[in-house]
């Protein structure tokens, strides 16, 4: 890659992924002051002896007790579902900031990435619990008010319509982090938005603030079989969730911080889907940003998706 | 101390003790609490499944509710400016009522909060210092410190005022007076940042609009008043309690003003959706007209709109306000109106259709329902002790020497 391309690169990566607006600056200052607090490596907390009796929020969790939480959750899962799990937190990769680029030409809408999603995820049957819902577009729009998420149709594609996948966008400014009460939610240094499962409350402040539907309640107990468990697991990512708290993607972090593909992108039988580091100049990602038309679904909301939309 | 604990002995009996029909109406609203118990045991088995709720509709009947009856609370200030700052005599005497019937509405409102929760064991991750309160990002952080910042406010000024008066001393104005005036703002902080829970939210066209705040305001004026003046009717009835004409006066002109610029906000609203006519006015068009084929809340908000608009016509002019059957009338119009206005018609429009172009409709479960009325009744079980017990001790009916002789 030559110098002038490397520069014109930088140029667009920054007018996608770092670009400030100034509208958005209220409260700002106290906004960094909270992702500093994500970057900075998580200290023991030990102000309060009577928070023993409880679990804490994750990022006070010290390095023992985090042990000692994914083998009672292992546990756990043994005793109700009887199976074997390993439940793992692996940490943000450092250099690494993770983007997911969909191409729009090339996806047929065949749900593969859905159900994959499901399986991975450890997500409930029934109620059945999806993150990714794939949208049936007329083309000559991109307003996703004219698509269908509900088409069943024999056959894909259907003549004169593109699809649309449409996940956790893992926003730079995401809003379901903001309006969180209890700081349940936030941004991993690797771009990922995730959920302390153990912390949440329930309130669904962030799902009405998400504008790309892309959280889910556990209204009920999941339900799983058995013989489906994936049993590679993470804190922060896949484990089975609780009864009365937040789920969504996690751009399968259990498997991308150990060098893997989502699970999405894996059985997508079209390579319509591109994942990888931002931060890496040979990536993926990078050759899409650079060379391919690119769209951000509601722009206009300033969320800054690390999950871009492309046309060949 | 032994006299502050005596008056609270002496005013928890009170509020126990009454006639056949007083007996009556508590039993009526612990039958209607139980239903909403054993609706709340049923949730917190099986989890919010019970309820219609769903990941595109995920507030209803509970925050349609909360949304509500914190305009009540905060209508409080409508006789307290009346009272302390104009200082109008008549109004002093009663303005207890509107102080009681905050703390009865904000414990509803923190009631329909609770039940909304996911995970109602994990309430203390809301508290500072113990929890962890994403504040000041999160508008739900500003939420608890506001709704239990005028709880509290709102127990202590007539707390204070009745154990004086119990006592029979004058109450030294340092205890009270600065706190008046502290409530009298967060009253308007208070709508402020319920209103700002709503429309921080980008991703929701229907709430994202600087009209929700003055709506907010123009409905709390008008609704509170609106209860009260029917509260003080049943209290000059069936109390020693006695309201001058000139409260009534009053509270009737707040209502009228309240109810007319809440109609000009309503057409200013509805011309700013329909008139340009963009996608972001479907919300409003699934409202008030039904959006591809569903239209499930048209008949409640069209029935919103006729008991408004006959509620304002009823109020504001003079001829019918000198009526006060019309005027009653046209209070529970106006509280039923607001009611529908401010749960289907704000909370509900805001998911549907959804982000996404999804539209799902909610309607609650007969469960959301019992649990509702359950609270509502808490409510006013809570209005109705408060008042038993104090109005003796303002009246002057219960003395600390009464007591003792």
């Amino acid at each position: 890659m030559d110098e002038k391309k490397e520069n014109r690169s930088s140029e667009l990566l920054a007018r996608a992924l770092n670009q400030e607006v100034p509208r958005r600056s209220f409260l700002k200052g106290l906004a960094v002051g909270t992702a500093l607090a994500t970057v900075a490596p998580s200290k023991t907390a030990e102000a309060f002896s009577l928070s023993d009796f409880f679990k804490k929020h994750y990022k006070e969790l010290s390095p023992q007790e985090k042990t000692a939480m994914l083998a009672r959750i292992e546990a756990e899962t043994k005793k109700r579902y009887g199976v074997d799990v390993k439940v793992e937190d692996p940490p943000p990769m450092n250099g690494v900031e993770f983007v997911y680029c969909l191409n729009l030409s090339k996806c047929i809408g065949c749900r593969k990435c859905v159900y994959a999603c499901v399986k991975e995820n450890n997500q409930s049957r029934d109620p059945q619990i999806q993150y990714i819902k794939v949208l049936e577009m007329p083309k000559g729009s991109l307003d996703v008010h004219e698509g269908n998420m509900y088409y069943d149709h024999a056959e894909v594609p259907q003549k004169d319509k593109f699809y649309m996948p449409v996940q956790c966008h893992q926003c730079k400014h995401p809003p379901c982090v903001k309006v969180c009460p209890v700081e349940a939610t936030w941004k991993e240094p690797d771009g990922i938005v995730v959920i302390d499962y153990d912390w949440c409350i329930g309130c669904r402040y962030c799902e009405a603030a998400c504008p790309y539907e892309a959280r889910r309640f556990n209204f009920t107990d999941p339900k799983i079989p058995p013989e489906e468990i994936n049993p590679n697991q993470g804190y922060l990512s896949n484990r089975i969730r609780p009864r009365g708290v937040m789920e969504k993607c996690t751009f399968c972090l259990h498997r991308t911080r150990k060098g893997l593909y989502p699970a999405c992108l894996e059985v997508c039988p079209t390579g319509s889907r591109k994942f990888g580091n931002i931060l890496d100049p040979n990536s993926e990602v990078r050759a899409v940003i650079q060379h391919k038309r690119i769209f951000v679904l509601k722009e206009e909301l300033n969320t800054m998706p690390r999950f871009l939309y492309f046309f060949d | 101390m032994r006299t502050y604990l005596i008056f609270w002995k002496a005013m928890l009996r009170q509020s126990v003790v009454g006639s056949r029909g007083y007996y009556i109406w508590l039993l009526i609203l612990l039958f209607f609490i139980a239903l909403g118990v054993v609706g709340y045991i049923q949730q917190l088995r099986h989890g919010l499944i019970v309820t219609n709720l769903s990941d595109q509709v995920s507030w209803g009947a509970y925050i349609s509710n909360f949304a509500f009856v914190v305009g009540i609370a905060a209508a409080a200030v409508m006789l307290v400016i009346p009272a302390y700052v104009y200082k109008l005599k008549s109004v002093k005497k009663i303005v207890l009522v509107g102080e009681l019937l905050a703390v009865a509405a904000i414990i509803v409102a923190l009631l329909f909060v609770v039940v909304d929760m996911g995970r109602p064991d994990r309430l203390w991750h809301l508290l500072p210092i113990w929890g962890r309160v994403n504040w000041p990002q999160s508008m739900l952080g500003w939420d608890v410190i506001v709704l239990n910042g005028y709880l509290l406010l709102n127990f202590h000024i007539p707390a204070y005022e009745l154990y004086k008066k119990y006592t029979g001393h004058p109450p030294s104005d340092l205890y009270y007076k600065p706190f008046i005036v502290i409530s009298i703002f967060w009253a308007v902080f208070l709508l402020l940042v319920e209103a700002f829970l709503y429309v921080g939210l980008g991703g929701r066209p229907h709430w994202n609009a600087a009209i929700l705040a003055p709506r907010f305001f123009t409905a709390a004026f008008s609704v509170g008043p609106a209860f009260i003046i029917l509260t003080l009717q049943l209290l000059d009835k069936y109390t020693h309690l006695d309201v001058e004409q000139e409260v009534y006066l009053v509270l009737k002109r707040i209502v009228a003003v309240a109810l007319l610029f809440h109609l000009i906000l309503l057409v200013a609203e509805v011309f700013k959706e329909f008139y340009t006519d963009s996608t972001h006015g479907e919300s409003a068009r699934y409202l008030y007209f039904g959006l591809h084929g569903y239209h499930g809340l048209v008949p409640f908000i069209w029935t919103a709109i006729a008991l408004n608009v006959f509620a304002t016509l009823s109020f504001a002019i003079p001829k019918f306000s000198r009526n006060m059957v019309l005027i009653n009338i046209a209070a529970v119009a106006a509280f039923i109106g607001i009611w529908i206005e401010k749960g289907m018609g704000l909370i509900v429009p805001g998911f549907i259709p959804t982000p996404l172009g999804d539209i799902v409709e909610y309607f609650p479960s007969w469960i959301e329902l019992q649990i509702c009325v359950g609270i509502w009744a808490t409510g006013l079980l809570l209005f109705t002790l408060f008042l038993k017990a104090a109005i003796p001790i303002e009246t002057g009916a219960l003395r600390l020497k009464n007591l003792k002789s």
